[in-house]
């Protein structure tokens, strides 16, 4: 067992949120909960990359930027998906009056 | 470290309540919070630049879009709070999260020792780009690509987003609109706020060749700052067929994309960047770049034309 470094700690912790997001991803019924825990579970898939980004620390650089550089284009794409998401589901709402994706519609 | 268990936990701990809380508003709420305290642990984690994207666009501009969504969906709210799954359904789902927690875990724990990293290749070769920041160099030469493709995706984002609009308000105006109230609190902060906020996102982005900062960060803070005019009804939203709005979105993507295909000609392959010029020709694409981003963002935000 090597010692618990900040990258193993928030390593374990990103596995954590993926797990917590993806159960509120299956059990919530509204599509508005479910945007938002699949953005959890992003989150903890970021910090994953955070995790191996700072083992990479090396050349004077406290992690290694590759990893770094992925997770900000991550960012930008998780946000214009969210956006459509929440444009698809605001439209559904406007044509039928419903926001859930129960199986009598 | 300490300091890091508590965060950790704290991490988990607002994680759990967005998905916990019974109204979506307060669940959006927590995921603000939860932004915000992962925007703490990139700082933690050595990751500056992450952190200041994760603050702004994780946390900010998407907090702000989930804020919209969750109270024209309020409506709504009511009747799906009944709609409980059966605890069997329950039981399953929370036995395949912990299984697939547990993978993810395993994997943190037998990763490579030594680490494999980039970092020495990235320093090594900085000198060349011009820039001091080895996270900019990644972004805008090493993997320029992987940016070129990015502000792609936000323009078919929008595309797509535009194209909910039903055929009245066809290229017309999104959102509803906002009246000023010359007195009112939002007015004041929006005057206050918008051309401190513009320098601001100015200065990331320009700082962002030497230091934690760049076109993203910069991009994000402008959009903001029109979301915020927007909001306070200084300013109206364009119309989404405006001929200049166009020209703003795709000048990003359409100079990046035209100096790449240059670079065939004069340094031998796409996206190449000839030597002594590497620095003014990175600079000619990050500045129509970060405007096209800054725009692109707001109207994600904005969302499809609502008014004719």
């Amino acid at each position: 067992m090597r010692a618990m470094t900040e990258a193993t700690l928030y390593g374990l912790c990103s596995a954590a949120l993926v797990g917590v997001g993806l159960f509120g991803l299956i059990m919530h019924p509204q599509p508005l909960r479910k945007i938002l825990a699949f953005n959890l579970i992003g989150g903890g898939v970021f910090l994953l990359f955070g995790a191996v980004a700072r083992r990479g620390a090396a050349a004077g650089l406290g992690g290694d930027p590759v990893p770094q550089a992925l997770v900000i284009t991550g960012l930008v794409v998780a946000f214009a998906a969210t956006a459509l998401a929440v444009a698809l589901l605001l439209r559904l709402f406007q044509e039928t009056g419903r926001a859930t994706l129960g199986s009598d519609g | 470290m300490a300091f890091d268990i508590g965060l950790a936990l704290l991490v988990l701990g607002v994680g759990a309540w967005t998905v916990a809380a019974r109204d979506t508003f307060a669940a959006v709420v927590g995921f603000v919070a939860y932004g915000l305290l992962l925007a703490l642990v990139w700082v933690r984690l050595a990751a500056p630049d992450v952190a200041l994207t994760e603050a702004a666009l994780g946390s900010g501009l998407t907090g702000g879009l989930l804020v919209g969504a969750s109270t024209r969906l309020r409506r709504s709210e009511t009747r799906a709070v009944d709609e409980r799954q059966p605890a069997s359904l329950r039981l399953a789902a929370a036995v395949l999260c912990t299984l697939v927690s547990a993978g993810v875990a395993a994997i943190v724990l037998l990763l490579p020792e030594p680490a494999p990293t980039l970092a020495p290749q990235a320093m090594v070769n900085m000198a060349a780009t011009g820039l001091g920041n080895p996270v900019t160099a990644v972004l805008m030469a090493y993997r320029a690509i992987d940016t070129l493709l990015e502000t792609v995706v936000l323009l078919l984002a929008l595309v797509g987003i535009w194209s909910l609009a039903p055929d009245r308000v066809w290229g017309g105006v999104p959102g509803p609109r906002h009246q000023a109230e010359p007195d009112g609190r939002l007015t004041f902060i929006a005057q206050l706020l918008v051309p401190v906020g513009i320098l601001v996102g100015i200065h990331i982005f320009w700082i962002g060749s030497v230091a934690p900062g760049g076109e993203f960060q910069g991009a994000t803070i402008l959009a903001a700052m029109w979301i915020l005019a927007m909001m306070a009804g200084l300013v109206d939203a364009p119309a989404v067929s405006r001929r200049w709005l166009r020209l703003m979105l795709v000048a990003g993507p359409a100079v990046f994309l035209t100096i790449g295909l240059t670079g065939f000609a004069v340094a031998g392959s796409f996206l190449a960047y000839p030597e002594p010029h590497a620095q003014l020709l990175i600079l000619m694409i990050k500045i129509p770049v970060t405007l096209s981003i800054a725009a692109t963002l707001a109207l994600l935000v904005a969302g499809p034309p609502e008014r004719a």
